[in-house]
């Protein structure tokens, strides 16, 4: 059977599913729904299975990627239906198709953010937050091999901008999704370390579409 | 999903427990039901998915179209403190509502270590501590589960407890609450209707007269309670609902896999253990059920793991049966058989290399005693002789681990019995060498021992529990005694086993200890992380009552003891009878070469015991 590649989506409750834990969750509802997945050869057989981007807890996506193989040929028209009545709320897969490009291509990720702020006035911070990522750099520290080590995230954000939406703000983004990988709550820790007045109280992120280096929708 | 908690979890360890969604949760419309039920169990989520009876209840009740039966556990430490700082009052899994919105709490409670974090969840929720400071009908609190069996430490903060089974008995006591809540009923009104439900016991209708020197004078049932409340049962457990369709956690849990449950009871009355009895009579299941509902389960679940459950699963008559109808659909599947509880005397070499074809474990064996007297004392029929026989089966097969698990304190132990464990070790090891097929690989022979709990219900329940001093005294003889390089010695600390004690065999006035080491931040006490022995004793000193009056006194024969008011089947005089034999060394034959006539097949009617 070919590789497969899978595109689904992680909203609601299941945000705090961690990737290891999203694994099992996976090759028990392709068990359940009956579909059953390549396994390793070796002495301890792992099915196979990888996530393109592992997602950090409590990040939601309606772009994930998952590059599979079942053991028998099935009829992917209706594997999708078969596994979203398997899934836990909140996993929802969106197609199943043969995979034409790599993982590695994979280069941009856009994601939508809020921004709550319990006692400051949004409009000031909207304005401050943009002037903010307009910096040459920003550099934050980050946990390496060595100990601690300092990177500069400002080539890895390709957009950001901030709007109004409510009480609170809503941010649109275009970051680097590998080499480097920029991790979303990297945007808050560098507010945090050099502009605390305008980092928020609490925010929250979805990835929404993955794109390759030169700016095109990634499949 | 609540503001507040958003913000809570991205801050905590393994948020995935704390939001339920999992894949088989039972959700309904809260509009259309008409009673609510916080279902509770008093430790981590990680515990309470792992049991079983929570999965069966769970479903039971869930199966009354009127009752919507959620889940909640007791966060652990970080979230605990995130909960409190942020006001946030303990919720349900499924619907996230916190408790306030439920017209009844049912906890199940395991062991007497989880008392305090039962305490703990009702103050979470909102509720006075006290049955007698919750004055309305809603929400009932009740309790159920194997620590029940003496209820008493837990009788002034509970309306009720189901003894034995609930399959049965929790919804008929749900269709009285329901009754109940439709027509306006008082509370007492209802507690004096519930206690007419075979195996429901009101604390509260019960009165206990105390002697001078603080023993029970006497128990008095009113208002037409029983006097004795009879321990609950499910008679045909093949006709007795499964869930073969259990909730299948989105996190890692400690029993991650399929349960099938072989039977209720255990047909050989080990003196010192309290499961071996209060889970008489004798029920199994068919291995066509049993294969049926595994792999439905199987499918249901998606899980890679399925194992067998019982008290002693080589005593499972159709064994072979079984494992073969298992094997034939798990094996092509990659799907691993464990069969725990296995005992050392009838162990098969086929069976074993069977399920060595899917997936090799250690071995391990509860021998519980040193020498064969002490062994015959305590009625646990394993002779050293039988325990090699199978290790050199084990060793000779390939496997290089064996894990050998006693008990210090039991009644009439000597030093001569404790030096035995380590003998018992060194011919574990001799029989390696003399046996296995791989030397290179080396050897692991690893020595358990915890402290001897006196449980009520059991032919032990007079029994003295040897104070914290004698157990470390034996421990250190055990020590010196260890002389092999190859065998590791673990010991289990005594602090927690001498509280066990007290509250296992403990009696109405220890609520007020239970309170005490609540209010001083007990919770989660099963978990040495969270336990503090200073805590208890200090609760003791500040009740007025004496530690050792509960964990290690002697309880005279003629003494009505606080549990006197719960009949779980086996008779007193079979417990009596037994203790004295326990005294002469004697063995007494399992109940398949001779009835004892315990008396728990009292609780079956039409059907025999162990048929």
């Amino acid at each position: 059977m070919n590789k497969l590649r899978m595109r689904f989506s992680k909203t609601g409750r299941a945000i705090y599913i961690s990737h290891l834990d999203l694994m099992a969750t996976m090759q028990r509802a392709f068990s359940r729904a009956d579909s059953r997945l390549k396994y390793s050869e070796g002495f301890n057989p792992r099915p196979q299975i990888s996530i393109a981007l592992p997602l950090s807890v409590g990040t939601a996506s309606l772009c994930e990627l998952m590059d599979f193989q079942l053991a028998e040929e099935v009829d992917i028209t209706f594997l999708r239906d078969r596994l979203n009545r398997a899934l836990p709320e909140g996993i929802e897969v969106l197609e199943i198709y043969e995979p034409t490009r790599k993982n590695a291509e994979l280069k941009w990720l856009s994601v939508e953010g809020i921004f709550e702020y319990d006692a400051r006035k949004v409009d000031i911070m909207q304005e401050q937050l943009t002037a903010f990522f307009k910096r040459e750099s920003i550099p934050v520290e980050k946990k390496t091999k060595r100990g601690f080590g300092e990177v500069d995230i400002r080539p890895s954000i390709r957009e950001i901008a901030f709007a109004s939406c409510g009480e609170a703000l809503s941010v649109s983004a275009v970051i680097s999704a590998q080499n480097p990988t920029l991790n979303p709550d990297l945007l808050c820790a560098a507010l945090r370390a050099l502009a605390p007045e305008i980092a928020p109280d609490f925010a929250k992120f979805t990835r929404v579409e993955t794109y390759d280096a030169e700016g095109r929708i990634f499949r | 999903m609540d503001k507040r908690l958003e913000r809570i979890l991205p801050r905590v360890q393994k948020p995935a427990r704390y939001t339920g969604g999992e894949y088989n949760q039972i959700i309904k419309d809260k509009g259309a039901v008409e009673l609510r039920l916080a279902f509770c169990f008093p430790d981590t989520y990680e515990i309470g998915m792992s049991n079983l009876g929570m999965k069966i209840l769970y479903k039971t009740m869930n199966s009354l179209p009127f009752v919507w039966c959620e889940r909640v556990f007791a966060p652990w430490g970080d979230m605990y403190e995130e909960m409190k700082k942020a006001g946030m009052p303990l919720y349900a899994l499924e619907s996230g509502d916190s408790l306030d919105k439920f017209d009844a709490l049912a906890f199940s409670i395991g062991y007497e270590m989880a008392y305090t974090t039962v305490l703990d969840m009702l103050d979470m929720a909102g509720l006075p501590l006290r049955s007698a400071d919750r004055p309305g009908l809603l929400p009932i609190v009740f309790a159920g589960g194997s620590a029940c069996v003496n209820a008493e430490p837990m009788a002034p903060f509970m309306d009720l407890f189901v003894i034995g089974e609930g399959e049965e008995m929790n919804n008929e006591l749900l269709c009285l609450l329901r009754q109940a809540k439709a027509e306006s009923w008082t509370k007492e009104a209802f507690l004096r209707a519930a206690a007419q439900i075979g195996g429901v016991y009101v604390p509260s209708l019960y009165e206990i007269a105390w002697n001078d020197d603080g023993t029970v004078k006497s128990i008095t049932a009113r208002r037409g309670a029983p006097a004795k409340v009879q321990k609950r049962i499910v008679e045909d457990l093949d006709a007795a609902p499964y869930p073969t369709d259990p909730i299948v956690p989105s996190t890692e849990v400690v029993q991650d896999k399929v349960d099938i449950e072989l039977f209720r009871g255990c047909v050989r009355g080990c003196r010192f253990c309290q499961a071996g009895h209060i889970y008489r009579p004798i029920r199994s299941k068919k291995p066509e059920t049993l294969i049926r509902q595994g792999i439905e389960t199987l499918k249901n679940t998606g899980y890679e793991d399925v194992t067998l459950l019982s008290l002693s699963t080589s005593d499972y008559r159709e064994l072979n049966a079984l494992c073969d109808g298992l094997l034939d659909y798990c094996e092509p599947r990659s799907i691993g058989l464990a069969l725990p509880s296995l005992r050392a005397d009838n162990f098969s070499i086929e069976l074993m290399e069977r399920l060595q074809r899917v997936r090799k474990t250690g071995l391990t064996f509860a021998v519980e005693g040193g020498s064969q007297r002490l062994r015959d004392a305590i009625n646990k029929n394993v002779t050293e002789e039988e325990l090699l026989h199978t290790c050199a089966i084990a060793f000779a097969g390939g496997w290089n681990s064996v894990k050998l698990y006693y008990m210090l304190g039991l009644p009439t132990e000597t030093d001569e019995d404790i030096r035995g464990i380590a003998d018992m070790a060194d011919s574990v090891l001799h029989c390696w060498r003399e046996n296995a097929k791989n030397k290179n690989r080396g050897v692991r022979i690893t020595i358990s021992t915890s402290c001897f709990i006196p449980k009520p219900h059991s032919p032990f329940q007079w029994e003295t529990q040897i104070s914290k001093e004698e157990y470390l005294r034996r421990v250190n003889l055990l020590r010196s005694s260890i002389t092999a390089r190859n065998v590791t010695y673990n010991w289990h600390d005594a602090e927690t086993s001498v509280i066990e004690s007290a509250l296992s065999r403990g009696d109405r006035r220890l609520a007020d200890v239970l309170e005490e080491v609540w209010r001083q931040g007990g919770r989660l006490d099963a978990w040495s992380d969270y336990f503090r022995f200073e805590r208890w004793t200090a609760a003791f000193e500040r009740c007025g009552l004496n530690l050792d009056f509960y964990a290690s006194r002697e309880r005279g024969t003629d003494e009505v003891l606080p549990w006197d008011m719960i009949d779980v089947g086996v008779r007193r005089q079979h417990l009596l009878r037994e203790r004295e034999r326990c005294y002469r060394s004697e063995l007494s034959p399992d109940c398949r070469k001779s009835c004892s006539a315990c008396g728990a097949a009292r609780l079956l009617h039409g059907r025999n015991c162990d048929e």
